[in-house]
Parts: structure tokens; C-alpha cells; sequence
């Protein structure tokens, strides 16, 4: 035996392995084949080393607790799951995680391993269903290889893009003892962080974006993964260019910086989806050109030459014409060598009519987007009231569906990285658990999890979760008795015929608070909205504000599908 | 969209591991494409396999499942091979139950004539191995006919770059 060498069962060693990467929290629901986990977790030796277990009410609330927590952290986030329906359960939430670029840890119980293969109860292969929607899987067939696992799996999941890694457990692995080792690093020689940026190319860089005319910047959410936000802002600012940022990239520039032009796309603004398509050059930095932000992808900037910065190399080209740059980079070097390569005194002079051009967007978009003077709350009148009363540093999920592209709109993020949603997969029922798994991760800030009625249904059993962990939140559902973006289309494109979106009277959201011994309060008014926020932030638990709204209301402007990004429908 | 573009060959240096052939596989089917061979076995480094794929598919999503496959965990290294650029070989076997009218002579010539060897062989059936690339394969399958063919077992295309001209996607 060797010296560094201890006797225990693979359950202990999850839990020791989980202690070494000083895990803080884990979300998650208990099982047949994953409790030696749990009773690993719970026992007595281990209380004082604190890792939380947060005990979900369903598994993919589990998945995007932990999810809300990597974004609100940058770190890692844990969630566990027994075997079957449990893990299966996990899914949706893995795939949100992956589409957005998350990283997280989920870890199964799996049927003992004499047993794999033979659809024992609750078996299910997780690891091939997996594979879609993880960057890699485990399963540790011995006690000696669980802590590798769980080290790897923490290596992979923060190794270049962010992505979800899933190790699957056996419970006869979980049980049996033996003499096990905790490795100090993995090798993954061939699988490691990418180089610094290459020169040659930064240098290329510097030389196509100075001599640019009508420069753009299109920031995603890469931006926000690597933390680049200073490095963006200062290359804006040098380069006088304006920024524009894709749903991911909210939060990766201050909103109310004279040149932020918000998000581009289906829902983005007027000014910003006219100003995309006039620019000589469109610099992208950890963007993917998703369907959601070009709209009709001939049409999205055909005059522009485009320099496509991502640390994916296989997003060259995937979406959107071949660049004529293209740096395999994390956003954040990518943006400190070009800068170290920049010098503001080699700005040409013709950029000032650019500049000029931008502020006369600025002006027709203010005008056009003003005029919003019904005497009822309207989805768009809570959104802008929200951010005059959330605090700027206050951490803001959403839901998914009219609500969310509202916000999108009309809900400014300042501050960086204060924005969660689901964009890739558009979750429903993933904002309130992120909400949850984000305060963990910040206990100092207020967390709001903004929603509408539709989505909020869908795991609105986090409530039990919130009350019981303590862990309070603040939820405000724009509550039009719809599934609002449905009914848009379906009023839109279907001849008004409303087909299976209207939800009706049930539940009552403050009553349905209240059980769970949350607060519930009903606000008809903007001075009530601005109370129950100020209220709900001081509350020691989470408060659900309900907010009646109009079902008729639309998220304008919108892209038709299929429309370029001048072809929006305004009214 | 899995029907268009040419035939493409995919050479991928893989850590020999459970799961690895999956993950590249799901890949492929994941951009619609149909693999119309796999080919995996030992590579000169212990530890390693390399694996050889054939699809049809158009330029730029071929292109980008390379990149695909390239940011696999296991993955060391990925190749698009072409006829042009590499030696491409592939074996089969084939049973021939030759009957009149064709006579045995005959039949032994057309297997001659193809470089092809017989390699087992029964009162009313031979079986023949033949390796080449896919082309000769083809006519030699498709001429078989003429012999009483009764089952064909190909490996898929095996295949190494040329010297000197080994193209590595970036």
C-alpha cells in the first residue's frame, strides 16, 4: 500500500474528491443507487468540512440550481441524481447547461455493475443518452478509479469551452472499500487550455479592424464566461466602435454606455438591428451567430468583412460565412493582445461620420420606442420599472418567453455578468431554480428571478426548496394567464387562433406562495411594484410578486421568420 | 442534406477507450450524415486506435464535423483523407457459389484477373479475399454476380496519408 493511500468505500471518495475541489454546495434529489452517496455526505466526520446539499424537488431543478451557481460564480456547479427516472431527469437541465456553455458536474447512481445491461430497476444507460449534451462522460467501474473521475470531470468541464461532464456511478462501486488514492492533477496532454493568441493573426486583426469604416463589435456570451468585460469596454472605447451584444452576450457591456446598442436578433431593438446590417466590419467576440440573433443570415451584415474571435474552433464558419479572420482564443487574451497591438492615435479621421451616424440611430430609436402611456401595468412598463427598483448589482434571472425577450429589451444590464437566462435552449423553468443555485454562489447580493406565469409553472416546487434551505429570492411573474410568446405567434402568424396557451385562473400565485411558506403579494400599480420590491429584498424568505398584466400584449419589434434584420415588424 | 456532397474519408487517431467510437459516431449522425463505413483497430502507439470513416457529404459540413470531432476529449488527432492525398484500402470477402452455366475455369480466372485469392472452399462454394480501394471492390462485387454470389463481408476503407502531403485541419 502506498503511503498516501487511503482505506475507504467509492462513496466516501466522491464525497473526499468533492471536499478537494472544494466544492461548496451540491444540488440534488436522493435515490435507490446513489444513497451511500448521500449517507457519505451526511455522516458525521464530514459535518464540519460543510459541504451543502440543497435538496431540489425534482432533478432538473437539481441541474439548473447547479447551472445558476456556475454563472453566478464562475465556478463549477455539482448536482447529483439517482439512477432512472433521476437521471433522465437531469437531462434538460445538462442540455441547457451545454447549449449556454456552462460548466457542471452531475453525478448518477448507476445499478450495481453485475447488473448493468440487464434492465434492472431504475436502470437506465445515462451515459449514451448523455453524450449529446455533456463534453464527456465517466463511469467508474472500480473504487480506485472514482476520484480520478471526479478530478477529470472538473478538469473538463473548465477546460476551454465551459461544458457539462457526467460521471455515472455504480452502486456496488459506491459500497465496496478499498485502498484509494486522490490524484494531485489528470493528464489530458492533448486536451488542455489553448495557447495564447496566435500574434500573426491579432496582428491581422488590428491592421482590418483600424482601416474599418463602420466598425461593429458583436460581444456574446463568451464574453461574459471569460470575464473580458473591462478588456471589451476599453477596446470599444478606443476603437469608438458600438457595441451590440447577442442574448448570451447581455451583461458583457453596460447597457447605458453611449455605445451600447443592447442586443441584436429577433427581439433586438430598432436602432440596433438597422445599425448590424450598415457596418463594414463586424468584429465577434465568443459569439455563435445562433439563428435567434441574425435572423436571415444572407441579410445580417452582407457588406462586412468579419473577424470572429471564439475559443471553439468549430464555430468557424458554422452559422455564418466563412471570416475573413479567425482567432482561436478565450475572449479575454483575445482582447488583451489586440489591445497591447492597438494605438488609438492610428484611428483615421473618417470614423467620426460613423460615430455621428450612431448617435442619429440613438435619437430615432428614443423616439420610436417612447409613447407606452396605457393606465394599467403593461409587461414593458414592469420590465422598466424593475430596473429602476432592483438594485444594479442585484443578480437577474429569467424564465423563458415574452417576459424574457422584455427584458432583453427593455431591462438594462449594467453591471457585468448580473444576467442569467436560458438562451440556447430557451428552458422553460429554468430561471427560478438559477435563481436559487446563484444565491448560493452570492449570498451578499439580491437575486430576482423575473417570470412569467407559464414558465414559473414549471418548477415552481422550487418554492419548497427556497423555504426549506433558506435560501430567499425574489420572483416577480409577469402574469398574463398565457403562454404569452405562443399566443404572440398564434395571434401573429396563425389568424388569432389561440390553440392550448391559455392557463386560466389556476393557480393563485399568492395562495400558491403562501403555502410553501413563502410570501405572496399582488401588485396592481407601480407604486405597489416598487413597494413589493423594496419589501422583498428585506424579506428573510423568498417573496412571489404577482403582477396582472394584458394577455393581447406583443414583444415588438419582432423578426418574422425567416426576415433579414431591417425587415422587423414594429407595430 | 445527408445524401449531397462527395464521398470523405475521416482518418482519427483516438485514445483506445469505451465510448470513444460512440461519442464520433453521435457526432456524424447528429449533422445527418449516413457513415457508409467504419473501419477501428490498434495503432502504432499502444494505447491508441485509429479509426477510419467514410460518408458522403458537402464541403462545409464536412468541415465542420472535423472540428467536431477534433474537440473530442480522446481525440488526438483527425485527418480528411482523399483518394488524391492517400493510400485508401479495403478488404472483403465473398462467397460464390458458382453453377452452370459458368464453369470453374472461368470462375478462376475472373478471381485471377482481379488479384483476388480464394481462401476457403467447399464442394459448392468458394470464398475469395480481395483488397484494393472501394472501386475494385465495387466491380469485383458487382461481376461476383455473374458467378453466384451469395454474401460479401467488406471491412470499410482503411486509410494513411501520402508522405509529405498530410493535411491537419486546424
Amino acid at each position: 500500500m502506498r503511503l498516501n493511500m487511503t482505506k475507504m468505500t467509492g462513496a466516501q471518495a466522491v464525497v473526499g474528491a468533492l471536499e478537494r475541489e472544494r466544492v461548496e454546495a451540491v444540488f440534488g434529489y436522493p435515490g435507490g443507487m446513489n444513497m451511500p452517496i448521500y449517507d457519505a455526505l451526511c455522516h458525521p466526520d464530514r459535518a464540519e468540512k460543510g459541504i451543502r446539499h440543497i435538496l431540489a424537488r425534482h432533478e432538473q431543478s437539481a441541474a439548473h440550481m447547479a447551472d445558476g451557481y456556475a454563472r453566478a460564480s464562475g465556478k463549477i456547479g455539482v448536482c447529483m441524481a439517482t439512477s432512472g427516472p433521476g437521471a433522465t431527469n437531469l437531462l434538460t437541465g445538462l442540455a441547457t447547461a451545454y447549449m449556454d456553455s456552462s460548466p457542471i458536474v452531475a453525478i448518477t447512481g448507476q445499478v450495481p455493475t453485475f447488473m448493468i445491461g440487464t434492465d434492472g430497476f431504475q436502470e437506465i444507460d445515462i451515459v449514451g443518452m448523455a453524450t449529446s449534451v455533456t463534453k464527456y462522460t465517466f463511469q467508474p467501474l472500480s473504487v480506485r478509479d472514482v476520484p480520478h473521475s471526479i478530478k477529470a470531470a472538473f478538469y473538463l468541464a473548465n477546460t476551454r469551452r465551459p461544458q457539462p461532464v457526467l460521471v455515472d456511478i455504480p452502486k456496488d462501486v459506491q459500497q465496496t472499500e478499498d485502498d484509494v488514492e486522490f490524484p494531485e492533477h489528470v493528464q489530458y496532454p492533448h486536451y488542455v487550455s489553448l495557447p495564447s493568441p496566435d500574434p500573426t493573426i491579432v496582428k491581422t486583426i488590428a491592421r482590418t479592424v483600424l482601416s474599418a469604416k463602420r466598425p461593429v463589435i458583436l460581444a456574446g456570451g463568451g464574453v461574459r464566461i471569460a470575464n473580458a468585460y473591462h478588456e471589451l469596454q476599453a477596446l470599444a472605447e478606443l476603437l469608438v466602435a458600438p457595441v451590440v451584444t447577442s442574448f448570451m452576450g447581455k451583461g458583457a457591456f453596460p447597457e447605458n454606455h453611449p455605445l451600447s446598442f443592447g442586443c441584436v436578433g429577433m427581439h433586438g431593438s430598432e436602432r440596433t438591428n438597422m445599425l448590424i446590417p450598415e457596418c463594414d466590419l463586424l468584429l465577434v467576440i465568443g459569439a455563435r451567430f445562433s439563428d435567434r440573433t441574425t435572423g436571415r443570415i444572407e441579410k445580417f451584415a452582407p457588406n462586412a468583412k468579419v473577424i470572429h474571435i471564439d475559443i471553439d474552433r468549430a464555430e468557424i464558419g458554422k452559422n455564418y460565412k466563412t471570416p475573413v479572420v479567425f482567432l482561436l482564443a478565450d475572449a479575454r487574451s483575445a482582447l488583451q493582445a489586440l489591445l497591447r497591438e492597438l494605438d488609438a492615435g492610428m484611428l483615421g479621421g473618417e470614423r467620426n461620420s460613423w460615430v455621428k451616424r450612431n448617435q442619429e440611430v440613438v435619437v430615432m430609436a428614443q423616439t420610436a420606442l417612447d409613447g407606452n402611456g396605457k393606465s394599467h401595468l403593461s409587461g414593458v412598463e414592469t420590465i422598466k420599472m424593475l430596473r429602476r427598483f432592483i438594485p444594479l448589482n442585484a443578480l437577474v434571472a429569467t424564465e423563458v418567453g415574452q417576459h424574457q425577450m422584455w427584458c432583453l429589451q427593455h431591462f438594462q444590464v449594467i453591471e457585468p455578468g448580473t444576467f442569467i437566462s436560458s438562451g440556447g435552449l430557451g428552458t422553460m423553468g429554468f430561471g427560478f431554480p438559477a435563481a436559487l443555485g446563484a444565491k448560493i454562489a452570492r449570498p451578499d447580493v439580491p437575486v430576482f428571478d423575473i417570470a412569467g406565469d407559464g414558465s414559473f409553472a414549471m418548477t415552481e416546487n422550487s418554492l419548497a426548496t427556497s423555504v426549506e434551505e433558506d435560501i430567499p429570492v425574489t420572483v416577480v411573474i409577469l402574469n398574463n394567464r398565457m403562454l404569452g410568446m405562443v399566443a404572440q405567434w398564434q395571434r401573429l402568424f396563425f389568424n388569432r387562433r389561440y390553440s392550448a396557451v391559455q392557463l386560466g385562473r389556476s393557480p393563485d400565485f399568492i395562495k400558491l406562495a403562501e403555502s410553501y411558506g413563502a410570501e405572496g403579494i399582488r401588485v396592481e400599480t407601480l407604486p405597489e411594484l416598487e413597494a413589493a420590491v423594496k419589501k422583498a429584498i428585506s424579506s428573510p424568505v423568498t417573496t412571489v410578486i404577482d403582477v396582472p398584466i394584458s394577455p393581447e400584449e406583443n414583444v415588438l419589434p419582432m423578426l418574422p421568420p425567416g426576415a433579414g434584420l431591417k425587415e422587423m415588424i414594429v407595430e | 442534406m445527408s445524401q449531397g456532397g462527395r464521398p470523405r474519408i475521416i482518418s482519427a487517431l483516438v485514445e483506445n477507450k469505451p465510448g470513444v467510437l460512440y461519442r464520433i459516431t453521435n457526432l456524424i449522425r447528429r449533422k445527418s450524415f449516413n457513415i457508409e463505413s467504419i473501419a477501428v483497430g490498434p495503432a502504432e502507439t499502444p494505447g491508441l486506435s485509429r479509426m477510419t470513416f467514410t460518408f458522403s457529404a458537402d464541403y462545409s459540413r464536412f468541415d465542420q464535423v472535423m472540428k467536431n470531432i477534433e474537440n473530442l476529449v480522446d481525440v488526438r488527432m483527425v485527418e480528411p483523407l482523399e483518394e488524391r492525398n492517400a493510400t485508401v484500402r479495403e478488404l472483403a470477402l465473398v462467397k460464390l457459389s458458382p453453377g452452370a452455366p459458368v464453369t470453374r475455369p472461368e470462375v478462376v480466372k475472373f478471381i485471377e484477373t482481379f488479384r483476388a485469392d480464394i481462401v476457403d472452399m467447399s464442394t459448392d462454394t468458394l470464398t475469395v479475399e480481395i483488397s484494393g480501394d472501394s472501386d475494385k471492390i465495387n466491380a469485383f462485387v458487382n461481376l461476383a454476380r455473374n458467378f453466384g454470389l451469395m454474401q460479401v463481408a467488406r471491412t470499410g476503407a482503411v486509410a494513411l496519408a501520402r508522405e509529405m502531403i498530410v493535411q491537419k485541419v486546424m
